[in-house]
């Protein structure tokens, strides 16, 4: 069966089985593979994308269920080098150790940013609590979705620059 | 991990999903959000033929107020419920029960229409429709029929819904009383399935209970509605010794098993818990005028 998803902002066609998992679509056929495979039975959320906007779990979506829809997965959070809030978060306060939870921990920050620009550190905790991190006991990764929920709400309170006037460059 | 190959339908109406559904209902499963579907499809538990995708047939999701009684869709998602400001209001065992379904990940895509048909005895929409003594509409190619909530659940991950039909409305009476309910739940983390669970929802008349609806989760083969300490409730006043009975007899008519979660013992002492805690809620809801 044919499916076309936008991953990323990009439409990918291809033919599938119907059995065919949203995560191995991902991996197998586009070879995105920064979206893993951890517990593969919905239990860990190391798998998490956004479909539409919103996180869940790829092992437990058929490929062709999400025919037509968008998804975004970790690949498409940097644009050339510059990280997202949520990538510099993950940075900055060390957000990860092995690293193999952390492309579903930052979708499901990034989604969470969007829909609540300032959450609390329980409004954190209870939307990371479909995604299981076995390294760094979650505390650094309730400060990175703080750190980038912070870097968020400055750059949006930052003084816009001076737009350039015409004539500028005569 | 992959499931058997089966062929898929996403069939663009109601109408086209119960043709399909009249031909191949027997070698067929339908699926909404697939959350619970696919797991067991991908563990092979489940081998069908066919599955009918039913997740975007229009005007199946969502919840509404309809000639005294409030009407969810079966497509309608348990983060949709979780959310609901008006049901927090209105009925508030509907949000709280939702907010400890699975995990948040599960709950972007799983239906209450499709839980309620997986009918896991370890699943929480059962109890809470026991409580509420909702009504499923189900439709096929015959047309509609609406069945009780206690005569839906027959056993273990089986429904009295046949083979060609889909469940696609829930109907919950909204009482002339002040009603409420709550839901608590005891599970080992989020995302298990539950230890115990226990639905509660009391109608009031004055100070005097005229209806309660228990439901229980958990303790049985399947979702269990406690009728007896319901009836035990009916035109009194809520004082802490009806209401330790009626949570005696919740207890005694539940049927857990001992298992890794817990000796069956002390899940029946955890439903005793939880129908005194879950009245208690409900009754001071009711009270507090949310109606």
């Amino acid at each position: 069966m044919k499916v076309t998803i936008n991953v990323n902002g990009t439409e990918r066609s291809d033919d599938v089985e119907p059995r065919v998992l949203l995560v191995d679509f991902l991996r197998t056929n586009l070879h995105l593979t920064g979206t893993h495979i951890g517990c593969d039975t919905s239990s860990c959320g190391a798998c998490t994308v956004l479909v539409d906007g919103e996180p869940v779990k790829s092992c437990t979506q058929l490929a062709v269920q999400v025919n037509g829809r968008s998804i975004s997965t970790v690949e498409g959070l940097a644009a050339g080098a510059a990280m997202t809030p949520i990538q510099a978060g993950f940075h900055e306060e060390h957000g990860l150790q092995c690293g193999f939870c952390t492309p579903g921990m930052m979708m499901v920050g990034t989604a969470l940013l969007e829909s609540n620009p300032n959450p609390t550190e329980e409004e954190i905790r209870w939307a990371i609590s479909g995604n299981i991190c076995r390294c760094t006991g979650y505390m650094n990764i309730v400060k990175a979705i703080q750190h980038a929920a912070a870097a968020k709400q400055a750059a949006a309170q930052a003084p816009k620059p001076e737009p350039v006037t015409a004539g500028g460059g005569q | 991990m992959f499931p058997a190959a089966f062929d898929y339908r996403a069939p663009g109406s109601l109408a086209e999903a119960v043709d399909i559904l009249r031909e191949k209902g027997d070698e067929a499963k339908v699926m909404a959000g697939g959350q619970s579907l696919i797991p067991l499809l991908k563990l092979r538990f489940a081998q069908p033929g066919l599955v009918v995708d039913i997740g975007r047939l229009p005007n199946l999701a969502g919840v509404r107020r309809q000639n005294g009684h409030l009407s969810i869709g079966a497509l309608t998602r348990h983060v949709d419920i979780e959310y609901s400001r008006d049901l927090k209001g209105t009925v508030p065992i509907l949000p709280e029960a939702a907010h400890w379904i699975a995990d948040p990940l599960v709950r972007n895509r799983g239906t209450v229409g499709g839980s309620i048909c997986h009918a896991d005895p370890a699943g929480d929409w059962g109890s809470v429709m026991l409580a509420l003594n909702a009504d499923f509409v189900a439709h096929s190619s015959a047309g509609e029929r609406v069945i009780h909530a206690a005569d839906f659940f027959s056993g273990p991950f089986t429904t009295t819904l046949k083979p060609d039909e889909v469940l696609t409305e829930i109907r919950i009476p909204l009482g002339a009383g002040r009603s409420a309910g709550s839901y608590h739940k005891l599970e080992r983390k989020i995302g298990d399935f539950a230890t115990v669970g226990v639905a509660v929802q009391v109608e009031l008349d004055g100070n005097k209970i005229a209806r309660a609806g228990i439901g229980m989760t958990s303790v049985g083969d399947k979702n269990l509605k406690a009728t007896e300490a319901e009836r035990s409730l009916t035109g009194k006043e809520p004082t802490d010794q009806v209401i330790a009975e009626a949570a005696r007899l919740a207890a005694a008519a539940a049927e857990p098993k001992s298992d890794i979660r817990g000796s069956a013992e002390y899940k029946k002492d955890v439903v005793r818990v939880f129908v005194q805690r879950g009245l208690r809620t409900a009754v001071a809801r009711a009270k507090e005028g949310r109606s």
